[in-house]
């Protein structure tokens, strides 16, 4: 995993000095071409993880600008517009994820999205406190947030 | 065709923060403005700065730059914000008329400034009734 990342690292870099522009469209060109060799040379070795996480990365990275760029079109809307739509409250919000690292990403996402704000973790770190600003239905939005952030999040990170 | 598209992230940066300032003056609580605030400044600080990255896109330092500034950004906007928030919840700070469900009352013991999870009794945070 982190050797094949190095390796793509090092291709890309090999790239860049062959082709003699250092920019960063190109660095990334690099990475792809990379990023191919590497997944056509793997392709009869057992340690395919590398490569199903790389386009998982890209998926979620749309994901969050969609969903980023979603929400700040309905705050905004409401910010705008004379009539206040908003139903805010403090959601408990049972996680399923474990380490430091997980906990942080996850709460790192969920601040960035408009309209949700953590405000706190438990002591026994099994329960985000989720400040929300469009709470129609408490299950549903944990739904909401277990299917889409969470479980695209441990998928990639586990 | 690269021109347009600096427009574009120029402007919809700059309308971002724009709405980030209007939304200080015109949410009714605390949360709410730090709510709007936090989320629109990181994405309209984010898309200039991006938009500043395509215009010099020969220039390896800016476009550095320009990425490290936005990566910081975002690892670090959410973590003022959690403080920020936390805070002002613990020291009592009145929310809106309009707030539907608050799970958090009570959830703080105020001695130890810990938080339960409500998940195991068993625990030595205190639970009032309210």
């Amino acid at each position: 995993m982190v050797k094949q990342f190095l390796m793509n690292l090092l291709l890309a870099f090999t790239w860049v000095a062959l082709t003699g522009v250092l920019s960063y469209s190109n660095f990334l060109f690099g990475f792809a071409v990379g990023f191919l060799l590497l997944w056509l040379m793997n392709r009869n070795e057992s340690d395919h993880r590398y490569f199903t996480r790389v386009p998982k990365i890209i998926g979620f990275f749309l994901y969050f600008l969609y969903e980023m760029i979603r929400a700040n079109i309905q705050v905004a809307y409401d910010v705008i517009t004379p009539k206040f739509f908003m139903k805010p409250g403090i959601v408990k919000y049972p996680m399923n994820a474990k380490s430091d690292f997980e906990i942080n990403l996850l709460s790192t996402v969920i601040s960035l999205t408009p309209g949700t704000l953590i405000l706190d973790v438990s002591e026994d770190r099994k329960v985000l406190y989720i400040h929300v600003m469009y709470l129609r239905d408490k299950d549903q939005f944990i739904q909401q947030i277990k299917d889409g952030f969470e479980r695209r999040l441990l998928e990639i990170i586990r | 065709m690269i021109d347009i598209l600096i427009g574009t992230l120029c402007t919809i940066g700059a309308v971002a923060i724009l709405i980030a300032a209007i939304g200080i003056l015109r949410m009714p609580d605390f949360y709410l403005r730090l709510s709007v605030t936090v989320k629109a400044a990181t994405l309209g600080g984010g898309l200039l700065l991006l938009s500043a990255a395509f215009y010099f896109p020969e220039e390896v330092s800016v476009t550095t730059k320009a990425v490290a500034i936005i990566f910081f950004l975002t690892l670090t906007a959410p973590v003022a914000a959690h403080l920020i928030g936390r805070t002002a919840y613990f020291i009592g700070t009145e929310k809106w008329k309009g707030t539907i469900r608050d799970d958090l009352a009570g959830m703080y013991d105020k001695e130890t400034h810990q938080l339960g999870s409500g998940d195991n009794e068993g625990d030595n945070i205190s639970h009032p009734s309210s």
